[in-house]
């Protein structure tokens, strides 16, 4: 394996809905800054990798419009994954370990404030016997809520729990949307969303962009004193159906988390991508996190939620985490599907 | 199970049709929005890339060559300009106002360095590669934010452009 | 960036119509709801899909063995919509649910006309609502309702 390192990242605020700029123009400033950061022109980068979702902008092949944001002359090498950012940088991990990058930029872009997104997420359920049902996004989160609680494999106060932390981690990034001092008993008292979520339960709905560079060996560390180098890096998918999958623990999650090595050493940092309350304590167990962990430093997917860049931007505060040598080993998580139904994991370190 | 009656036998079912409706609301973004704005007024902006200097019309707000933001100063273009390529229509496709065998072109306009593709108005054997054309407005009084302001282009009264001009973009 | 400018908006929608081929297994599922009838198909250990699949979610195995089940079934979670959106099933609150089939091993997913949220518990049972005029899809079930 070569040793490969995130050297840089950069994000747009999370806003609930930017009406005055189109994706690209969200996307522009975070590429523009991230190029600036590192003094990386085209020529110096070996390839580019997005993730977003044309489903999202409500037209056919709108990321390829997202090139304009990074220029595309002389022609540059490049690809695209419908699916998170953090799925675009395990491309380039492997076009790196290929030997046939020594850079590349990897970027994940979303604006879901033009749709109704939970209805726009049942176009990724079976076609043939879910979507017909238009079944939301947030009510299919809920019925797994529901299982975990009367499994008793957590309570409401669990979740809330969750959301207090991750809202008054995410007071120190100013980029995050959701943020602040709240009290589990204060927020137990909310209304429900849809039974048994309450607002605090649900991610919020973001539109933004964030963009990382990876590098191989040497070229990291001209690029960045102490490079994040990924030591783990997998991503495990279940069956689309619920009905066959066990909803209250996160399999997948296990399984990427093994083959990475999560568990060999202790993690310092964890940042989670996960949109629910009750996900967010799934994903935690099934990497085997405890208090030794600081989970959430930037307040994780329940603070700044921007679809198709929310992993990847995990990836990147994991990795900030390590640059500013607040933490040596931390563990990204991205996830993808209904109930988290696909799961990345990325483990950082230090030298 | 229900006591109603089993539909006619039609054969196994072997097809499923699943619409799908979704409704957004589109933001044309700053570029788009100032160039439709301007529209509006009848005047043609495009933007100046601040590497090279080309100017793009339409602009998306990032020079898709560099990859740097189009914010300075709008430029304000010609409704004239050369027609670097072109194709002839023979097949009818909705909403255009013309009649067929139509042309579609790609035209520089005057200014800028990039194509715009319209519609020409004029009889299909005469166009050429170099030709002099000009947007034919719609009625003042019909004009929205909207690139529909402009119906076609049509041939005018001036000398061919030189081809060293346009050469780079066909 | 300069200054940001208020942009121009517009209403856009996006609608189509995806006709899908259906396969052996789905062919059977969908022509029974057309008749007012569910089946499930039963994997190698025994036990039964519903809805039915053509590959064993576990092995990958083709599965073809179709089972009758009831329309009748029990609730294994459940969601409450308060405010229901215009696709979906039905047009006031409701609950999603998981309903494993009398006969079936595993939970498909539908909605439950229940009146209120106080009507809904985890096992419950239902039965299924047929639409008035069934084509061989999901919505032949219009829903399900609580069997007192």
């Amino acid at each position: 394996m070569r040793d490969v390192a995130v050297v840089a990242f950069t994000q747009a605020p999370s806003v609930r809905r930017d009406l005055d700029r189109n994706e690209v123009e969200i996307l522009i400033p975070v590429i523009h800054e991230l190029k600036q950061k590192t003094g990386l022109k085209n020529e110096d980068v070996d390839f580019v990798c997005s993730g977003s979702s044309d489903y999202l902008a409500g037209q056919a092949f709108a990321f390829v419009s997202g090139l304009d944001a990074v220029g595309a002359w002389p022609p540059v090498c490049e690809s695209h994954v419908e699916m998170d950012g953090a799925w675009a940088l395990y491309e380039a991990w492997v076009k790196i370990q290929m030997g046939y990058a020594q850079v590349a930029l990897v970027y994940g872009f979303g604006k879901p404030s033009m749709g109704d997104l939970p209805i726009t997420m049942a176009l990724q359920l079976d076609p043939y016997v879910l979507t017909p049902l238009w079944p939301d996004a947030i009510s299919l989160a809920a019925l797994q809520a529901r299982i975990c609680l009367e499994k008793g494999v957590c309570t409401e106060r669990d979740m809330a729990e969750r959301a207090v932390r991750d809202r008054k981690n995410a007071k120190d990034n100013p980029f995050a949307q959701v943020k602040g001092d709240f009290t589990v008993d204060g927020i137990l008292k909310d209304p429900f969303v849809v039974s048994p979520l309450r607002k605090h339960d649900c991610a919020p709905i973001s539109d933004g962009a964030s963009a990382v560079i990876l590098a191989a060996g040497d070229r990291a560390k001209e690029l960045c004193k102490r490079p994040a180098w990924i030591r783990g890096f997998e991503h495990i998918c279940e069956p689309l159906d619920l009905g066959v999958r066990d909803l209250t623990r996160s399999r997948s999650t296990e399984i990427a988390a093994d083959r990475a090595g999560v568990g060999k050493k202790k993690i310092d940092v964890a940042e989670l991508s996960a949109p629910f309350t009750h996900q967010e304590i799934l994903i935690e167990r099934a990497l085997g996190l405890d208090d030794g962990t600081r989970i959430n430093p930037s307040g994780g997917a329940l603070a700044a939620n921007p679809l198709m860049a929310v992993g990847l931007s995990r990836i990147g505060e994991a990795a900030s985490r390590i640059w500013d040598g607040s933490a040596n080993r931390a563990v990204a998580h991205a996830t993808s599907g209904p109930c988290l139904q696909q799961n990345l994991v990325c483990v950082l370190e230090g030298d | 199970m229900s006591d109603k009656k089993p539909e006619e036998k039609e054969g196994p079912v072997q097809v499923l049709q699943t619409p799908v409706r979704l409704e957004y609301v589109f933001s044309a973004g700053q570029s788009a929005s100032r160039l439709l704005g301007a529209m509006a007024k009848g005047k043609l902006l495009g933007q100046r890339c601040p590497v090279d200097g080309r100017v793009y019309f339409p602009s998306r707000g990032s020079c898709p060559q560099h990859g740097v933001p189009l914010d300075g100063a709008p430029v304000e273009l010609a409704d004239k300009g050369t027609v670097a390529t072109y194709s002839i229509v023979r097949i009818p496709i909705e909403k255009v106002p013309l009649e067929l065998p139509y042309v579609t072109v790609q035209v520089v306009l005057d200014g800028a360095d990039t194509v715009l593709m319209h519609l020409l108005k004029c009889d299909v054997d005469k166009v050429h590669m170099g030709m002099r054309v000009q947007a034919k407005w719609k009625p003042r009084e019909e004009w929205t934010s909207s690139v529909e302001n402009i119906l076609y282009f049509e041939p005018i009264d001036e000398p061919d452009a030189p081809y060293d001009s346009f050469k780079e973009h066909i | 960036m300069s200054q940001i400018e208020k942009a121009l908006t517009a209403p856009h929608v996006i609608e189509y119509t995806y006709k899908r081929s259906l396969g052996p297994v789905l062919s059977q599922f969908f022509t029974a709801l057309r008749e007012r009838r569910v089946v499930g198909v039963r994997r190698k250990d025994g036990t039964v899909l519903c809805p039915p699949k053509e590959y064993d979610p576990d092995t990958g195995e083709s599965l073809g063995d179709m089972v009758p089940l009831k329309d009748t079934g029990v609730v294994t979670s459940w969601a409450w919509v308060a405010k229901p959106r215009p696709q979906q099933p039905l047009q006031k609150p409701f609950a999603y649910a998981l309903i494993r089939l009398d006969g079936a091993d595993t939970p498909l997913l539908h909605a439950v006309d229940a009146g209120s949220e106080s009507r809904m518990k985890t096992s419950m049972r239902v039965r299924a609502r047929w639409a008035d005029t069934t084509t061989g899809a999901i919505r032949d079930i219009a829903c399900f309702e609580p069997v007192d």
